[in-house]
């Protein structure tokens, strides 16, 4: 039930990180991440996930 | 012709307060012509005023002044065929490229060492490497930081326009008087060709819908801000054989809703940049293919013609970038702004201005006193100040004007690679700047060695050192005279 940020591909834009509906993905270190337990894969916000959506890398999002 | 008041070569290169105003003082005003400033006749002084240090939205203001860059704004709500997310290098320069992104803080302090070591600076800009509208949260906090330490610096802000009619009541609130939309269609048929996606209110549309909430925001915005005073500049991809003819409609559209400035830029591709037109061979049109275009567009929205399409994070005048020097590693410690190089520097641009303004007006006046009916195309050496002071191996672009019985236009500019490195000249990059050249009649340059300037007189391309440090004007005038068979009309000096 959770999200998460494939590093290698991410270019660090940080747009998930505000458009995330649940404040789940903060940037920890040198990646963003995001935060298995605060992750709802958007359910009841959206039919798509936010942080997939706006990503500019495909399969840079994806299930964990 | 005039005499140079003082250097502003020296100016750059001062370093204490008192000895850049002795330098200033030292000129006094030769000049006969006090009272004149650089304002185009046709211009409302209120524009003008907005305008006259911006390097951007003036031409003429660009060979005095600077910007910066600073890359707060990565993330982006579109996606353009001619951007490729991934692509970093320190080595490109073009739009979108950053060596590395900086939180609001980071800018802050970096544009207080850039302002205490560059008097030429004059405006921030926030232009990605993203959408500074979309990043909203950065580009504003940014200017707000930058605005209470150093209150005369100008803001400025360049979007694709999706985000932009959220924020244009901030922008007009934070003195923010300059705006960039980049739109590349009117028609969203062709922007299908351009856009694959867009992402708007929590959604990612595709195909003619995205194309067409993206104009309808783009239009939208630009009316807003016309609205509300705030100067435009549009600038437009030209992409050979997807909207090349359609910016003659963009034109149209921009200009009928308020649009001060277009700016029509050459596609960048290649396949290395990993962009879907680099990639599938779309090429960029070349220098004399976007002067054809830009001629057919004069007579509709002014048009900006010495765009150097720099870098997100481009630090200097726009024909040179020096954000190598001022990356954030290289700021230690606490940073002070110290607002005296910047103002000593105002003063004696505004003397050289008058003077320059003086000289242009007489060029101008003799150029069209010889009614030849032929043009002239001259390509000028030049480190600033609108003079020609750069030698020929050591500059990077040329800068070109042309002369004609309507007077003295500044054309464009041709990058090149620096012929001169270290005393040697490479015959490869000789050829490469031939080829860059292509269509100029004259060059000129403070100084120039016996081997390129013999290449260049094979290759059809004149060359003269005759007028160093002159104003380029006055350079172009005489020239012009000469090659059509009229004596110069008054020579000054």
């Amino acid at each position: 039930m959770a999200f998460k940020i494939i590093a290698s591909q991410c270019t660090q834009c940080g747009a998930c990180e505000f458009e995330c509906p649940s404040g789940a993905i903060k940037f920890k270190g040198e990646n963003y991440v995001i935060d298995p337990d605060k992750c709802t894969e958007c359910k009841g916000v959206s039919d798509t996930q936010q942080c997939a959506t706006v990503c500019p890398v495909p399969k840079t999002c994806i299930p964990a | 012709m005039s005499v140079p008041m003082i250097s502003l070569e020296s100016l750059t290169s001062t370093t204490s307060f008192d000895e850049l105003l002795a330098t200033a003082k030292s000129g006094g005003c030769a000049s006969s012509s006090c009272g004149l400033s650089g304002k185009p006749n046709d211009m409302d002084p209120a524009i003008w005023e907005k305008i006259k240090d911006h390097p951007c939205f003036s031409e003429e203001a660009h060979h005095y002044f600077a910007r910066m860059h600073v890359a707060v704004a990565p993330a982006c709500n579109i996606q353009c065929n001619y951007c490729n997310r991934k692509y970093d290098c320190a080595n490109e320069s073009r739009p979108g490229v950053v060596s590395e992104k900086l939180t609001p803080d980071q800018a802050l302090r970096k544009v207080i060492a850039v302002a205490n070591e560059v008097p030429q600076l004059s405006v921030l800009g926030i232009a990605g490497p993203g959408d500074a509208c979309y990043d909203w949260k950065k580009t504003k906090a940014t200017f707000e930081r930058v605005a209470r330490e150093i209150p005369d610096i100008k803001l400025c802000i360049s979007t694709n326009g999706l985000a932009l009619p959220d924020h244009v009541a901030e922008l007009a609130d934070m003195n923010v008087d300059h705006v960039t939309i980049t739109i590349n269609m009117v028609d969203p048929e062709i922007g299908v060709r351009i856009y694959p996606w867009i992402f708007y209110d929590h959604r990612r549309y595709g195909g003619i819908e995205a194309a067409r909430i993206l104009h309808e925001r783009q239009m939208l915005g630009l009316e807003m801000l016309t609205a509300r005073g705030i100067l435009t500049k549009i600038n437009s991809v030209m992409i050979p054989g997807v909207n090349d003819e359609h910016l003659i409609d963009v034109n149209k559209w921009v200009k009928e809703r308020g649009a001060f400035l277009h700016n029509v830029m050459p596609l960048i591709s290649d396949p290395a940049h990993g962009t879907l037109y680099g990639l599938t061979g779309r090429r960029g049109p070349n220098a004399m293919e976007l002067k054809a275009l830009q001629d057919r567009l004069e007579g509709g929205a002014k048009l900006m013609r010495h765009c150097r399409q720099c870098r997100a994070d481009a630090v200097g005048l726009l024909g040179e970038d020096r954000g190598q020097e001022f990356t954030i590693d290289q700021i230690f410690g606490e940073v002070t702004y110290d607002a005296s190089k910047r103002e000593a520097y105002r003063e004696v641009v505004a003397h050289e201005r008058r003077d320059h303004v003086a000289a242009r007006s007489e060029a101008v006046g003799t150029v069209k006193a010889v009614s030849s009916g032929k043009s002239l195309l001259v390509a000028a050496a030049t480190k600033g100040g609108g003079r020609v002071n750069e030698h020929f191996g050591h500059a990077k672009e040329f800068q070109v004007y042309e002369a004609s019985p309507r007077g003295i236009s500044f054309v464009g500019h041709r990058k090149v690679e620096q012929y001169c490195l270290g005393g040697w000249g490479e015959n490869t990059t000789l050829e490469g700047i031939i080829a860059a050249l292509e269509g100029i009649d004259i060059v000129l340059c403070a100084k120039i060695g016996n081997c390129p300037k013999d290449r260049l007189a094979e290759a059809g391309i004149r060359v003269t050192e005759a007028y160093g440090h002159d104003y380029i004007e006055t350079a172009i005038s005489a020239l012009y005279a000469a090659e059509f068979g009229v004596q110069p009309l008054a020579a000054t000096a």
